[in-house]
This record gives structure tokens, sequence and C-alpha cells, in this order.
């Protein structure tokens, strides 16, 4: 069971991370807002609930592995990143500047506690099953972690990468989607259509889990049943919003995609998020 | 050099060798397992072999997610596939992320034959050179071969190796050459013209000089297998000395072995030189001997080649 005080927490956490991303790509002036903001309660369960890590020694050969597909929600990964202590809080304000750490898109290289080079749309889950198997082969009961974007599931690799899951039987993996239902030129299903987007996951031989994606206590309860699920990877199709806790972004989703709030928008949803006293740490 | 092997011949057979001492190698190929040799180590070692199916972009990014554990990760299919269908995986999930895995391609160059232009890779060492962080060999022979998947077996990082369908004489037969991943290696010392050549072109640059010691000229053959990093020390000084150079490669003249030591010589030493390579343009189905000849891959295009860069010496 979960208690409602760790309910609390990470809804809080959740709200640090969103007002760290509103700043983080209003101060470098480019980034990605909505989809990053859509992801947060997510990757706060994760990073604060699920995944076993150490912060402090990022290479520990049996942490859980997160996998980051929709490289370009690179300001959400650093602001949970931060707060779990992998590097100073004040460091996120060098999003995408010249000599930082911080890219645009994630990169393994320049940063500990990324475990994988992305930007690329369709790649994350293909390497999420080569560390899958790697676990297997080398008899590690460390979990794979691998968000993917509901646009970025146009991509043809993503669903080579779902047989790929499913042929080798690897229950160590949970995929999750972001299904915020919009991509760059409008909404998914006017773009190209997905639906039915659990029925296809499921013909691919996975175990499809829904779930309410802003909920902490849901996406804990579903992450725990893909986590017992023998014999087949998991996906959970996460129902969220684009641009979620800044009401002006949640209205007009696209105009936030791929651009920085301006100053005054800053100011604006900062105050927004802030509202939220109950959930501030 | 009667004996004819080709390279892809040795590859699987040598991976199932290193894989007795190495429990860390994994090997990946997507249904081109009998072609490119890997079933030889699929074989032996069936636990740690991984057919993908026909997805060479999945199979590229899993490479790249096995490295990240720690696993030294060959993988294998076409060169036209694993340079081409697969080159934003190879860029950004190998090459970006300097993780160790080896992309080994058969069936390069137009002498992969019957099965046509779509399977002639004649652009990927060009693809592949452009990429930051990539080592890209293309070995002269089966002997050279083997040493060339054992060195890099050893060697950490990101690299494409490039490997013939079709038989070709054996050069190191005889003579046990130290091989180092960046070293050229000087086959035949002369004063006149300087001839560099990669992969099965060698044999050719080899019977050319022959050809052309009875002529009168004095060639210097070069094996440069690495197309990079480039030794580009014994270029400069080999051109320096020679004062003329011709390349000779199995690949378009555009951007390969030919364009890499233009880029070299124009900037350290300018000599007259000519390129032996395909034209800019798609091959076809044919037998690998008919098409060296209707491409101009041939000792008598090299000798052409030397002559033309010995009239502008003049």
């Amino acid at each position: 069971m979960v208690n409602q005080e760790k309910i609390h927490t990470l809804t809080s956490i959740a709200n640090k991370l969103r007002q760290h991303i509103i700043a983080m790509t209003c101060a470098a002036a480019s980034g990605h807002p909505g989809g990053s903001l859509s992801a947060t309660d997510i990757v706060t369960v994760l990073y604060f609930h699920v995944l076993r890590h150490k912060p402090a020694d990022p290479t520990w050969v049996d942490r859980d592995r997160f996998v980051m597909s929709k490289g370009h929600a690179a300001p959400l990964l650093y602001a949970a990143l931060a707060e779990s202590g992998y590097f100073p809080v004040e460091y996120l304000k060098t999003l995408r500047q010249i000599g930082s750490s911080l890219q645009g898109h994630v990169d393994m290289l320049s940063l500990p506690g990324i475990e994988m080079s992305t930007g690329s749309l369709g790649q994350g889950l293909s390497a999420a099953n080569g560390m899958a198997l790697a676990a297997r082969l080398d008899k590690k009961d460390y979990r794979v972690y691998c968000l993917l974007g509901d646009g970025e599931c146009q991509e043809g690799q993503v669903w080579e990468a779902a047989m790929t899951s499913s042929h080798h039987k690897l229950d160590n993996l949970t995929a999750i989607v972001d299904r915020n239902q919009y991509q760059i030129d409008g909404k998914v299903n006017d773009i190209k259509n997905l639906e039915p987007f659990a029925d296809k996951w499921k013909a691919f031989g996975w175990q499809v889990l829904s779930c309410p994606g802003h909920d902490p206590k849901f996406l804990i309860e579903t992450f725990d049943k893909a986590a017992n699920t023998k014999g087949k990877p998991s996906i959970i199709i996460a129902d969220t919003v684009k641009g979620k806790g800044v009401s002006f972004m949640e209205e007009q989703p696209l105009n936030y995609h791929g651009k920085a709030p301006t100053k005054d928008e800053e100011k604006a949803a900062l105050e927004q998020l802030c509202q939220l006293k109950e959930y501030k740490l | 050099m009667t004996e004819k092997i080709a390279s892809r011949d040795v590859y699987g057979k040598t991976l199932a060798e290193i894989g007795k001492t190495n429990p860390n190698l994994i090997v990946l190929d997507a249904d081109l397992s009998v072609s490119t040799k890997t079933a030889d180590f699929a074989k032996v070692f069936p636990e740690r072999f991984f057919d993908m199916g026909v997805a060479e972009q999945d199979m590229v990014s899993t490479a790249a997610g096995l490295a990240a554990c720690g696993k030294t990760v060959f993988c294998s299919t076409f060169a036209v596939f694993g340079s081409g269908r697969a080159w934003d995986q190879v860029r950004m999930s190998i090459a970006y992320t300097r993780l160790n895995v080896k992309v080994v391609v058969t069936h390069g160059g137009i002498t992969t034959g019957e099965d046509g232009a779509s399977h002639q890779a004649n652009e990927d060492i060009a693809i592949m050179r452009a990429l930051p962080n990539m080592t890209v060999i293309v070995p002269a022979d089966a002997t050279q071969t083997v040493q060339v998947i054992k060195a890099a077996a050893k060697f950490y990082g990101p690299m494409y190796i490039r490997l013939s369908r079709a038989k070709t004489p054996v050069i190191y037969a005889d003579k046990a050459h130290e091989y180092q991943i960046g070293k050229g290696i000087v086959l035949q010392e002369g004063s006149d013209v300087t001839i560099f050549a990669c992969g099965i072109m060698v044999a050719q640059a080899l019977d050319a000089a022959e050809q052309l010691k009875n002529q009168g000229v004095n060639c210097e053959v070069i094996d440069l297998h690495t197309i990079k990093p480039l030794d580009k020390e014994l270029i400069i000084r080999s051109a320096q000395k020679t004062g003329a150079v011709v390349t000779a490669e199995e690949h378009s003249i555009l951007g390969g072995l030919g364009g890499a030591i233009a880029e070299v010589l124009v900037e350290n030493a300018c000599v007259p030189m000519a390129r032996v390579g395909v034209r800019d343009t798609f091959g076809e189905s044919g037998k690998p001997d008919e098409l060296l000849i209707k491409y101009g891959l041939t000792p008598k295009d090299i000798i052409f080649a030397v002559k033309s860069v010995l009239q502008r010496k003049k």
C-alpha cells in the first residue's frame, strides 16, 4: 500500500521539478517544456520511489537503468537528477549553454546518471532491450525502464524493438508511453493515428497497463504490477496532459512543444505552480 | 598469390576463437548470419549470439545497450545495411556515445556481384568516415581479417570493419606481418610512384606494380587498411619520396580512401594524384570479375592511372 505521506512527498517533488523545467527553459530561451511537464509525474515516481539507484555512485553495476527515449524531455531528466543529488541544483541554469553538460538532448558522455544518449527518436527502446539482455546474461536483477513519447511511436524502430522485447520475454523491462496526445505538428491521432494503440502493443506480445499519468498512487501501483509480471515485457500507457501544471501551456500545447516560456510567461507559470502550497516542500 | 579466400570466411571462426577467452563478447546479426559467417560463432556460443531478425536499426541500438552494460559487441550485416539503413543508429547510439560496438559488415563493394546495385555498398567508407569517434578498417585479405578482428576485440570504441563476399587472393600468406590499427603497411618500396590501396584492391595494386616493373616503373605499394584514423605520416612521407600518388579502392572515388588521401596531400604534399575506384555511379548485377573490369577496378586501370600521374609529374 502506498501511504498518503509518500503521495504528498512525490507530488511536492513533481511540483519542484516543474518549476525547474520552467526556469531552465526560460533561462535557455529554448528547449521543450510541454513534453517535459507531461512526463514529470512519471519521472518523479521513477526517480523518487521506483528506481534502485545511488546518486553518489552513478555507475553502480546493480542500479536500475532508465532510458529517456524521448530525448527532448532533457530538462525533466536533468531536474530529476539534480533533485536526486547527482549534481547541484544550481547547475540546472546552464541548460543548453555552451560548454554545459546539460545538452539540448541527453548525452551520456557529458553527464553522470544518463544511461543512453538520445534525441533522434525511436532508438531508446532498442538500447533498453540491450540493457535488459545484458542483465539476463550477467544474472543481475536490476530492472530497465524506458520512457517513450506517443508521437515517437510513429518511428518504425520502436516496433522493431517491441518485437525484440517480447521475443526475448524481457520481463525485467518496463516501457512507459507519455500519452500526451500531441506532437509538434498537431494532435498525434490527426497527424498519424496510433489507435488502437493498446491493442498494437498487445499484438506485439506485451502486457499493456493503462493509468492516469499524473497520479503518483496509480503510477506506483502500475509500476508494481509491471515488475511482478513474468514472461513478457510490460508497457504502461500513461494518459497525460501536455504542459501539465501551467494553465496556458495546457490550453495551447502546440505552442509549447519546442518553445521556451518568455520572462513574463515564466513568472506566470511559477506563480501557478507555487500556488499548489500544500504540495510545496 | 594462388590461394583465394573471402575475408568474410574467416570472420565467424575468429569470433568463436576470441569467444573462448573473452566471456564478455556478444555477437548480433540481422538475419544474415549464414552469409556474414557469424553463424560460426553462434554454433559454439548460442547463448551469446542474438539474431535480431530483419531489423538492422534495432540491432545497432540494442548493441549499444549491451555495450553500455560493459559488453564487447560485434554486430554484422551486409555493408549497405550496416552503413546505410542503420546510419543514424550508428551515429547516435554508437559513435556519439563512444560505446564498444564493432559494426563488422560483409559484402562491401561491387564484388558483391550478382545481387546488383541494391546490395553493392560503394559509399559506406565515405559515410562511416564522416562520423566522429569512428575507426574505419578495410582488411586486404583473409589473413589480415583475422588480425583485424582480434585487434578490434581488444580495442575499446566504435569501429566499422568492411569485409568482402568474393574470394580474393591471400597476400599475407607466408609473411607474418605485425598488424597495428592505424598503421599502413609498405608492401613494396619504390621510387617513381606510390600506390595506396585497401581491401581487395591491394592484390590488384601488387599485380599492377609487377607489370609496371617490367616497363621500368618502380612502384611503392602501401596497404592502407585503416581509412580512419589515417596514417598521415606515412602518406606524406611516401608522397614526398615518390612525387606521385595513385589510390585504389573498391568504393566510390568520392569520399573514401582516395578522398581521404587527397585531403591529406592537398594540405601537406601536393603531388600529381589519380584515384582508381567506382566513378560516382551505382553498380549492377554481374560476376565479380566482370564487374571489376566494367567499373574500372583492375590492374590495367591502376597502370593507366600510374602512367597519367607520371606524365603530370614530368
